[in-house]
């Protein structure tokens, strides 16, 4: 049913930090590795050989560079996937009721079988988290790896989502944000964790830690300068005798 | 957005056969038999026609009966209750006026208020998306209703009353463009807010996720024919509104040239909402753009 719920028990999602990842799109494969042939249709490729490849993909890495007014440029790298929001537009767009959000832990799901591949909800989700396979003609989304977190035949540290198991940073966090103790919400009210496009009111679960502030760079570029430094600017000791005599020697100072 | 032809042409189409069956709801004209046979024949075949094009950009054509089920929230399943109710009804209400030659008012009168109904739920589709700031406006449904009543008009021979809607459509049309072009700046969604790092500076898109193209790029960031923007808006108003207004009050002596008249002015106006529609989608910037550094 395409009815939100109005409060869900839990409400699990991701925690991203913007400051950790590098932007090795580790999470990126291991997410379509395991999406392709577990929870639903395969993550289909379109003239994946040729000369103009592309796919479908649940989690896709960008890279913004940020200028501020003064100091140096900084590159940000940023993982997006659904964030399974709490106000979700996708959900209540659906004329199917193929798409929903569960009570128990409010993930965003599609029921591919009741999905006639309109396309609507893909154009109400401002973050582009849906995408329309187009071998299968039905919606993909993040599952948040609904297939693996309560699934008792994999190791107990393998129950997270793929793209959390796989960060080689620890960049990607995974938790209960429902709980203000769970490890993931002290993190995001410690680091100020912050949503996407607030303004759309779509009350997104996933959160994104900022960029942590850098050091002072203006002053000295390289972090080596201070080792290269000269000690003293007169040499004293034996290299200060040896300096002095060798100045003395026919030829002059140098 | 992309102007998806199946799309465009269920817009248009639907949009001028609801618009007729309104009129016929209504009485407007009181025809019987042959003639309101080939009157009804037109509207259905534009309403139909313009539903069935629809289904062809779906993944599943087959599940669409599934798309009736959730009325309660989806504007798209209350288009899709709305234009069925509408086309019973109203096949009642044309099985008395061809074959047996009565009006059975009250019927007509529903059939008409559904009809009017379809239009909007369709409007409302585009209305309701806030990733959308060019359709997320008040002014989106009084356009489809307001091309919807002008052509209906113009299709059921409402020769005093639709040169006056259609100016009053190409009014609308001049307001929404007007509008839609300040839509997406004073939505307040920037690249800032998307990224959450606006205010840390100048964000900038730095290098895409993929070299290669996706289902976001070619479904929500369409730029193609951007530049033609202009003469395309002028050509949507002469054909749309201006020209059928002018064929409808040249004065005509004959009943021939009037007929001959009228048909230039439909089919101008149907070439020219078919312009207008295609700017729709095609000038519609999706805030999903704000990632990839486009718009």
């Amino acid at each position: 049913m395409t009815e939100l719920p109005t409060t869900t028990d839990r409400k699990m999602g991701l925690v991203i930090d913007l400051d950790t990842c590098v932007g090795c799109h580790a999470c990126v494969i291991s997410c379509k590795g395991w999406n392709t042939e577990n929870y639903g249709a395969p993550l289909s490729d379109q003239d994946a050989y040729g000369g103009d490849p592309s796919g479908t993909f649940l989690n896709r890495v960008h890279s913004f560079e940020v200028q501020p007014d003064e100091g140096h440029a900084q590159l940000i790298h940023f993982p997006k996937s659904c964030l399974h929001c709490e106000d979700a537009p996708c959900v209540t767009v659906c004329p199917t009721g193929a798409s929903y959000k569960r009570v128990e832990d409010g993930i965003v799901l599609v029921n591919e079988d009741n999905c006639i591949g309109c396309g609507l909800c893909a154009w109400s989700c401002p973050y582009g988290a849906r995408e329309l396979d187009l071998a299968e003609g039905v919606m993909k989304k993040c599952t948040l790896c609904v297939d693996r977190i309560y699934n008792e035949n994999l190791p107990e540290v393998d129950r997270v989502p793929s793209c959390v198991r796989t960060c080689p940073a620890g960049a990607r966090h995974f938790g209960d944000l429902g709980d203000p103790n769970s490890d993931v919400s002290k993190l995001v009210a410690e680091r100020g964790g912050m949503d996407l496009m607030p303004e759309m009111g779509t009350k997104p679960v996933n959160k994104y830690l900022p960029p942590r502030p850098k050091d002072q760079i203006e002053d000295q570029i390289d972090v080596l300068a201070p080792l290269l430094a000269p000690v003293t600017e007169e040499a004293g000791g034996f290299m200060g005798w040896l300096d002095k005599a060798l100045d003395k020697l026919p030829g002059g100072a140098s | 957005m992309h102007p998806a032809p199946s799309v465009i042409l269920f817009t248009t189409l639907s949009g001028l056969g609801f618009g007729l069956l309104a009129y016929l709801g209504l009485g407007f004209p009181p025809v019987t038999g042959w003639v309101a046979f080939v009157f009804y024949a037109i509207a259905y075949g534009l309403a139909v026609g313009g539903l069935l094009a629809s289904t062809f950009h779906l993944g599943h054509p087959e599940r669409a009966w599934r798309a009736f089920t959730q009325w309660k929230t989806s504007w798209l399943s209350r288009e899709g209750v709305c234009a069925v109710a509408a086309l019973l009804v109203m096949g009642l209400y044309a099985i008395g006026a061809v074959f047996l030659e009565t009006h059975w008012t009250l019927l007509g009168l529903i059939g008409a208020a559904l009809s009017i109904a379809t239009v909007f739920t369709t409007s409302m589709i585009y209305t309701q998306l806030k990733t959308i700031p060019r359709w997320n406006m008040s002014v989106t449904p009084v356009m489809f209703l307001s091309f919807s009543l002008s052509g209906g008009a113009l299709l059921a021979g409402q020769e005093s009353l639709a040169p006056w809607l259609l100016l009053a459509a190409g009014v609308v049309q001049l307001a929404y463009w007007h509008k839609g072009d300040q839509a997406f700046a004073s939505s307040g969604t920037t690249m800032g807010t998307a990224t959450g790092l606006g205010d840390r500076g100048a964000v900038r898109a730095f290098e895409p996720p993929h070299t290669g193209s996706n289902y976001l790029l070619r479904e929500f960031v369409y730029v193609v024919g951007r530049k033609h923007i202009q003469k395309l808006r002028g050509i949507a108003l002469i054909l749309g509104f201006i020209l059928p207004i002018l064929c409808l009050w040249l004065p005509t002596e004959s009943s021939m040239a009037k007929h001959l008249m009228a048909a230039v002015a439909v089919l101008a106006h149907i070439a020219g909402i078919m312009a207008s529609r295609w700017l729709f989608f095609a000038q519609a910037e999706h805030v999903v753009g704000l990632y990839y550094g486009k718009r």
